[in-house]
């Protein structure tokens, strides 16, 4: 059973070297907020495998809920953040405040 | 290997099917609003799967009350997961639509 | 009233989280739990009202299988076009906005995080009573305009 913990925590790990591309290429600023949300995901499971693995699910169960929540806040403060400039958009704020939509 | 082990394997593989179809779709999808369907939907069930099933292995040396609190708190988790997931993906999505990025449509290209 | 229901989720978690049943632990979770219930007890609940709430959680644990059962199959989508070789030709994104019916802020939430989780679409914004939904393709948005969801979500909190 072991074995499967460590095969699947590898997998995980190349699917986060994967994403990593998208933090370094994304074309926008929102591509690697995405990005890097998809890797804190993958980050929470690989923290519980760990867990398994060494025998002390108890004590990384903590850390895994600690990461999840640092994750989400921080994807939505940086969404928060990032939402500054006048949209061109049908449905945006602008445009509302416009009359036009 | 109890049937709860192998309950949990098939859950933990097809949580991790479901991570590997999610970054597939992150590398190849046209634009960001697209990309957004991949992490937030794939995402979401790949690490409620994998979570569900260390909360069903973790179980499968007998119910203690140790473990079951341990258990309950994956679930916690898992739940979290399932409710902050959708929140953060219409939080980006608003967040690109308020910055004007124009979503990539089929006509343009042609 | 909102101030107990707090105060009792709050130490519930608490005591799950500690994993440690004695007075010690127990007597700093009161402390710290009735901190918190005290500065923040108007916000889980806002106007809270005797009634009518155990048959909505009784309808929104039966609207649970339903919406997991159309998670798995948004998911199959989304993999499906992700890993199909020619997946230009498949895919057709595109904005689209369309009004709807329910009033309860609680209700829209559901509805909005519902649609987010299902097929192919996302909640983008909503203003007063109009979605503005990112939609994959567009089988997947003639599925949405039939209207089901609506009517689901719009059951659970006594709408129809």
């Amino acid at each position: 059973m072991d074995t499967f913990f460590i095969t699947t925590g590898v997998i995980l790990g190349l699917l986060t070297l994967v994403c990593l591309y998208r933090v370094v290429a994304g074309p926008t600023v929102l591509d690697r907020i995405i990005a890097v949300g998809a890797i804190g995901n993958k980050t929470t499971a690989i923290l519980l495998l760990m867990g398994m693995i060494f025998g002390r699910v108890e004590m990384f169960v903590d850390i895994s809920i600690s990461y999840a929540l640092l994750n989400f806040i921080a994807t939505l403060g940086a969404a928060k953040y990032f939402r500054v400039r006048k949209s061109i958009v049908p449905g945006s704020k602008y445009l509302k405040e416009k009359g036009i939509s | 290997m109890s049937i709860m082990s192998i309950v949990s394997i098939l859950f933990i593989a097809g949580g991790t099917f479901f991570f590997f179809g999610a970054t597939v779709g992150l590398i190849r999808f046209p634009d960001f609003y697209a990309r957004m369907h991949a992490t937030g939907k794939g995402d979401t069930l790949g690490a409620f799967l994998v979570v569900i099933g260390i909360a069903l292995y973790n179980l499968h040396n007998g119910l203690e009350l140790g473990s079951i609190l341990t258990s309950i708190k994956v679930i916690f988790i898992a739940i979290f997961i399932f409710l902050a997931n959708p929140t953060a993906t219409h939080a980006i999505t608003k967040g690109g639509l308020d910055a004007g990025v124009v979503p990539w449509t089929k006509e343009k290209t042609k | 009233m909102s101030f107990f229901v707090t105060f009792i989720i709050l130490f519930v978690y608490w005591m799950v989280m500690a994993g440690k049943f004695d007075i010690f632990h127990a007597s700093l979770g009161v402390i710290s739990c009735l901190f918190v219930s005290y500065m923040s007890h108007d916000l889980l609940f806002k106007n809270i009202k005797s009634g009518g709430k155990i048959k909505e959680v009784v309808r929104f644990i039966l609207y649970i299988p339903w919406l997991i059962y159309q998670i798995i199959l948004a998911n199959l989508h989304v993999v499906r076009l992700a890993l199909s070789p020619n997946m230009y030709d498949l895919i057709d994104p595109h904005l689209m906005r369309f009004k709807i019916k329910i009033k309860k802020d609680i209700s829209k939430v559901t509805f909005a995080n519902s649609i987010t989780l299902t097929p192919g679409t996302i909640t983008a914004d909503i203003i007063d009573d109009e979605f503005v939904v990112h939609a994959l393709s567009q089988a997947v948005d003639d599925d949405l305009m039939t209207g089901e969801m609506e009517r689901r979500v719009a059951h659970i909190f006594s709408e129809d």
